[in-house]
């Protein structure tokens, strides 16, 4: 790890409780990003994982410890951290051309009418909507709406790539199709991403690093997994892999149970500064994660 | 299926029309002549007493005193004796000047009310003090200040139209969707080009809703505002048809009253519909 793209240090996040006293969410958090590297957050609903991006996305500030991407801490909404909303938030008034136009001439401000309209375009075609870009919102499918949602992300052309569960709310096959997408653009552009996901499969197949969080308040990062599986990995033949099954296990195990009883049972030499890096694999003496195939 | 209801709506509507007409002529046709009586005493209770015909004009001299006012709607002779498209165009002109102010100062104060919660709660109570207020009330304050009742009577429309579109702006801007702002914000798009292209387009609807209230107040009041300071205008024109004893012409200025009205709302909800957006 030379190159920390992204780091977050120690933060934490409070809220004052209805009643009075605080709610701690998370405190003392650290982990990084290389650059070029998806990352998935996995964790239960009220872990905070929103709150982790939110951070990374400037939306929020913590209130300890710092966020630094690219050498500079956070200090609010950047146009270098693209975010994809859950709920996709396109303007409705607006086309998808005048969606992502916006983005693109909120990035470039001086840029002329028709260079903003090329490079909406461009990205408009790339995922696949080219056809469609004089339709409002309320036209389009939920997949369509999220694929603009990505195109307005992407045209800004950012450092980094924020995710907050962007398919959850779409069926399967639209889950699919987009994930293959994602995957596909992210691949091809070197693009640094950080997706926040509850579903084990869609971290699988996206994700380099899946970092899995307990469950909150007091949320803890339990280990950061290294996916087994080679880069180009393909949908269909993803469960022959022979760590498929090593890695999908050790994910479901965290989630069913250790993610509960992890903090009760913190492990000899846990640092909550640098947090195990777990490699799941079919061979019990793979290096990095030799205790993954018990957890299975 | 739905032009099949238009048609039936439509047909049903003018069976009302007509029973309603109908009835009307009925009622104020008159009896046949009365007892004989002196022709002195005659002449002095007029042709309601002596021909039994009805105080209370009927459709048919409305209908006619209508074409009279279409064929000259803006003659001008005198003070007392106008065309009643020129007291319209007094009206109409008196309320779109007071609107017009009333929009200019409450689309902003609603803007900067909703966007900030300190300016709301600060000026809540102002707003929830005024607005109550019979706009009518406000009447010899403004005389006594302004000196003036042409202008006194456009203060009057300023200040009713003021608190539905400040209200309304008020709630739409500060109910514009979380995750828009956020898109803003990541965007970093910058406060003054948030406030046209995110707030403004979002909060259009709300803003256009509380503009039809303001429109449709503003011409309830001129008519009575009007009436009060006289001289020119559709109220005071009502009010002088009474004094003159004309009810045929207030019949006639009810039905165009209630006409420029919804032709006021109706252009209000065009404007509303272009700003609308399916969600």
């Amino acid at each position: 790890m030379t190159e920390r793209f992204i780091s977050i240090e120690s933060i934490a996040r409070r809220y004052p409780k209805p009643g009075g006293g605080e709610t701690t969410i998370f405190d003392n958090l650290w982990f990084a990003m290389n650059k070029g590297e998806f990352s998935c957050i996995i964790g239960h609903s009220g872990c905070g994982k929103t709150t982790v991006l939110n951070v990374l996305a400037g939306l929020e500030l913590p209130d300890d410890g710092v966020a630094v991407v690219d050498g500079h801490a956070i200090e609010g909404p950047s146009l270098d951290r693209a975010v994809i909303f859950q709920g996709h938030a396109l303007l409705p008034w607006r086309s998808v051309l005048g969606n992502v136009s916006f983005a693109v001439s909120s990035r470039w401000r001086n840029w002329s009418s028709d260079k903003i309209r090329t490079q909406a375009m461009r990205f408009i075609e790339l995922v696949g909507l080219k056809g469609s870009e004089l339709k409002k919102p309320s036209e389009l499918s939920g997949g369509m709406k999220q694929r603009v949602g990505i195109a307005r992300a992407l045209s800004i052309e950012p450092k980094i790539l924020l995710m907050d569960e962007p398919f959850s709310a779409l069926d399967a096959l639209t889950r699919g199709a987009l994930q293959d997408e994602v995957r596909r653009i992210c691949i091809d552009t070197g693009q640094t991403a950080c997706m926040i996901t509850h579903d084990v499969d869609e971290a699988i197949y996206l994700a380099d690093r899946i970092v899995l969080m307990t469950n909150g308040p007091d949320a803890m990062i339990a280990e950061i997994v290294e996916n087994p599986l080679p880069r180009d990995r393909r949908r269909i033949d993803l469960h022959k892999h022979p760590d498929y099954y090593a890695l999908r296990n050790h994910l479901i195990d965290f989630l069913v149970s250790r993610s509960r009883s992890f903090k009760e049972d913190i492990p000899a030499g846990y640092d909550k500064r640098h947090p195990p890096i777990v490699r799941p694999t079919a061979q019990p003496s793979s290096p990095g994660g030799d205790d993954a195939r018990n957890a299975a | 299926m739905s032009s099949n209801l238009t048609l039936r709506a439509s047909v049903l509507s003018f069976v009302i029309l007509a029973l309603f007409l109908v009835t009307w002529h009925i009622a104020t046709r008159g009896t046949a002549a009365t007892a004989t009586m002196d022709p002195e005493y005659a002449k002095l209770m007029g042709l309601t007493a002596t021909t039994g015909k009805s105080a209370m004009p009927g459709p048919l001299d409305v209908g006619a005193k209508i074409l009279e006012h279409l064929r000259s709607p803006f003659y001008d002779r005198g003070p007392n004796d106008k065309g009643i498209g020129i007291q319209l165009a007094y009206s109409i002109g008196r309320v779109l000047l007071g609107y017009a102010l009333a929009v200019a100062v409450a689309i902003p104060v609603g803007f900067v009310i909703g966007m900030s919660p300190l300016m709301n709660r600060a000026l809540n109570p102002f707003i929830q003090l005024l607005k109550p207020i019979s706009p009518l009330a406000w009447m010899p304050l403004a005389l006594y200040t302004i000196k003036d009742s042409a202008i006194s009577a456009i203060f009057v429309i300023f200040i009713c139209s003021l608190w539905p579109m400040m209200i309304n702006t008020a709630f739409g801007v500060a109910s514009v969707r979380k995750e828009w702002l956020n898109v803003a914000r990541t965007l970093e798009v910058r406060p003054l080009r948030r406030a046209f292209t995110v707030i403004l387009p979002a909060a259009a609807p709300t803003i256009l809703t509380g503009m039809r209230i303001s429109i449709g107040i503003a011409w309830l009041v001129i008519v009575a505002a009007e009436m009060l300071v006289g001289g020119t205008g559709i109220g005071y024109f009502v009010w002088n048809e009474w004094n003159n004893l004309s009810i045929t012409n207030v019949i006639i200025s009810i039905l165009v009253i209630g006409l420029v009205g919804m032709l006021l709302d109706q252009a209000l909800a065009r404007v509303a519909k272009l700003v609308t957006y399916p969600e």
